[in-house]
């Protein structure tokens, strides 16, 4: 299901237009190949499928995050993951 | 009136829920006819499911489930060609996530694969290029589906294809447009949907305009929406807003994600390698002229359906009888009134892709409908009417 946790950036890859994102101490690497402006440290994407497909202003995506965290506590491990794809 | 900053206290907070709830009874009371909003995308569908959100709203307001799931809309021969193609013993089929469950009238690509047919599941477009690599003997074809939101990453895929010179992948296009298809249930009629919840995600990267001259056509809401319970209530108050005021215009309730043009990076990429394709038949709405994409003439080299055509079938194949899907899909029934809703029909053992999808409408009544037989305080239970039947769980149904 495609819902919308900020991931923040925590490494950069030029090389292959590619970023780690930490997603609630979920880290993966993702495609930038769909976002123009310049990425840097911290900054909050939006993600889907394995993409970025928008930046999320930080005030935004803090706020964000802290009801996805409250909201993982309640989970079950199942409803979690399916959270992350 | 709840500010749009309150929205930060909490997307699930109890408190503001009953209070948008609130709001929307006592302004809905204005109103002499009632509101059918219809919900475009799968994820607001189970977002209304999971929080039992139909609930909180006033008789007058009614929930259309609409046919905004990719996997849901794909019609049968699309699915036969999937499993056609993977049969090849030089072909490696690859695709995202949920499109392996669906049946075809050849049964469903896990069946093809238990079968010796190379399905490969994926859950990043981009891990068609490394199989591609790392087989290069073989032919990888990328069945692609989905709306707006992933026909970019196909894009992508398709361009690091081209640069890298990986000349084994092909590719099966399946992506479709939001707008024709909100423009066929419109122009059909027969759903009377009187209002919009539009897309997130889709509208993340077509911008919101694209709904505009759905508005401007048939004078209907449109409130793009974020997929929390928070959001899609404070759409509906928008949309509820607009009515009482007897004007309808496009608005943007999920400011934090989606702008009026979108990404345009994505949209450019996507506009530089893919035409729209004259017709597409889609599962319950028939077949809609310019409603989906095809490979642009210059990559017409990479497109499976030319490449490999002499191995497709080319035949419209119609869904099982007892499969209300075309009907759901388009608006005009809800899945608790299939006849085999929760029983020949289960998210194990589906018979329409509606119940196989995580974002299918029959999943979504399946996985919660419990929650809706637990509240006691439902106007269905308190009318009596179209009341929502606690699916059986299948452990209850097989015992
Ligand atoms: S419950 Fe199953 S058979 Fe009935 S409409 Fe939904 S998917 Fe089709």
């Amino acid at each position: 299901m495609c819902l919308c946790i900020p991931s923040q950036i925590v490494e950069i890859h030029p090389e292959d237009s590619t970023v780690t994102v930490d997603t609630l101490g979920v880290r993966r690497r993702i495609s930038t190949h769909l976002i123009e402006d310049p990425l840097n440290m911290g900054d909050y994407l939006l993600i889907h499928v394995g993409f970025a497909i928008s930046k999320i202003n930080e005030q935004e995506a803090l706020k964000s995050l802290e009801e996805y965290r409250l909201l993982l506590a309640e989970m079950d491990e199942e409803e979690a993951r399916a959270l992350f794809i | 009136m709840i500010e749009l900053k309150d929205l930060s206290q909490g997307f699930r907070n109890p408190e503001l829920m009953q209070s948008l709830s609130q709001r929307i009874h006592q302004l809905s009371a204005q109103l002499s006819e009632s509101v059918k909003i219809m919900e475009v995308c799968g994820g607001h569908t189970h977002t209304i499911m999971k929080y039992g959100l139909n609930q909180l709203l006033p008789r007058n307001i009614e929930f259309i489930h609409g046919p905004g799931c990719p996997v849901c809309i794909m019609p049968k021969e699309r699915i036969d060609h999937a499993i056609e193609l993977a049969m090849l013993p030089e072909v490696i089929l690859v695709t995202l996530g949920d499109m392996i469950r669906v049946p075809g009238s050849k049964g469903t690509l896990a069946q093809c694969r238990a079968k010796g047919g190379d399905v490969r599941p994926v859950y990043d477009p981009l891990d068609a290029l490394e199989i591609a690599k790392q087989n290069p003997d073989r032919k990888v074809v990328f069945f692609a589906i989905g709306f707006e939101t992933t026909t970019p990453m196909t894009a992508v895929l398709l361009e690091l294809a081209e640069k890298q010179n990986v000349a084994n992948l092909y590719f099966h296009i399946n992506h479709v447009l939001v707008p024709p298809a909100v423009d066929a249930v419109m122009a059909d009629g027969a759903a009377k949907v009187t209002a919009f919840i539009g897309p997130s995600h889709v509208s993340a990267i077509t911008g919101s305009d694209i709904y505009q001259p759905i508005v401007d056509c048939y004078h209907t809401p449109v409130v793009v929406s974020g997929f929390e319970p928070v959001d899609v209530m404070q759409s509906i108050l928008m949309i509820v807003e607009q009515k009482v005021q007897g004007i309808a215009k496009l608005e943007v309730q999920y400011t934090r994600v989606v702008t009026a043009k979108g990404n345009q990076a994505a949209q450019q990429k996507v506009a530089s390698m893919f035409t729209l394709r004259p017709h597409f038949r889609w599962r319950g709405l028939g077949d809609i002229p310019l409603s989906s994409l095809v490979l642009s003439e210059q990559y017409r080299h990479r497109d499976a359906e030319i490449v490999f055509a002499d191995a497709l079938s080319d035949q419209a194949i119609e869904d099982h009888k007892a499969c209300q899907c075309a009907d759901i899909l388009r608006g005009l029934a809800k899945p608790n009134q299939c006849r085999v809703f929760g029983r020949g029909c289960t998210p194990t053992k589906p018979m329409g892709s509606c119940m196989v999808s995580s974002e299918g409408a029959c999943n979504a009544y399946y996985r919660y409908a419990g929650l809706a037989f637990d509240l006691d305080l439902t106007k269905e239970a308190t009318t009596g009417k179209a009341s929502i039947n606690r699916a059986k769980t299948e452990k209850e149904i097989t015992a």
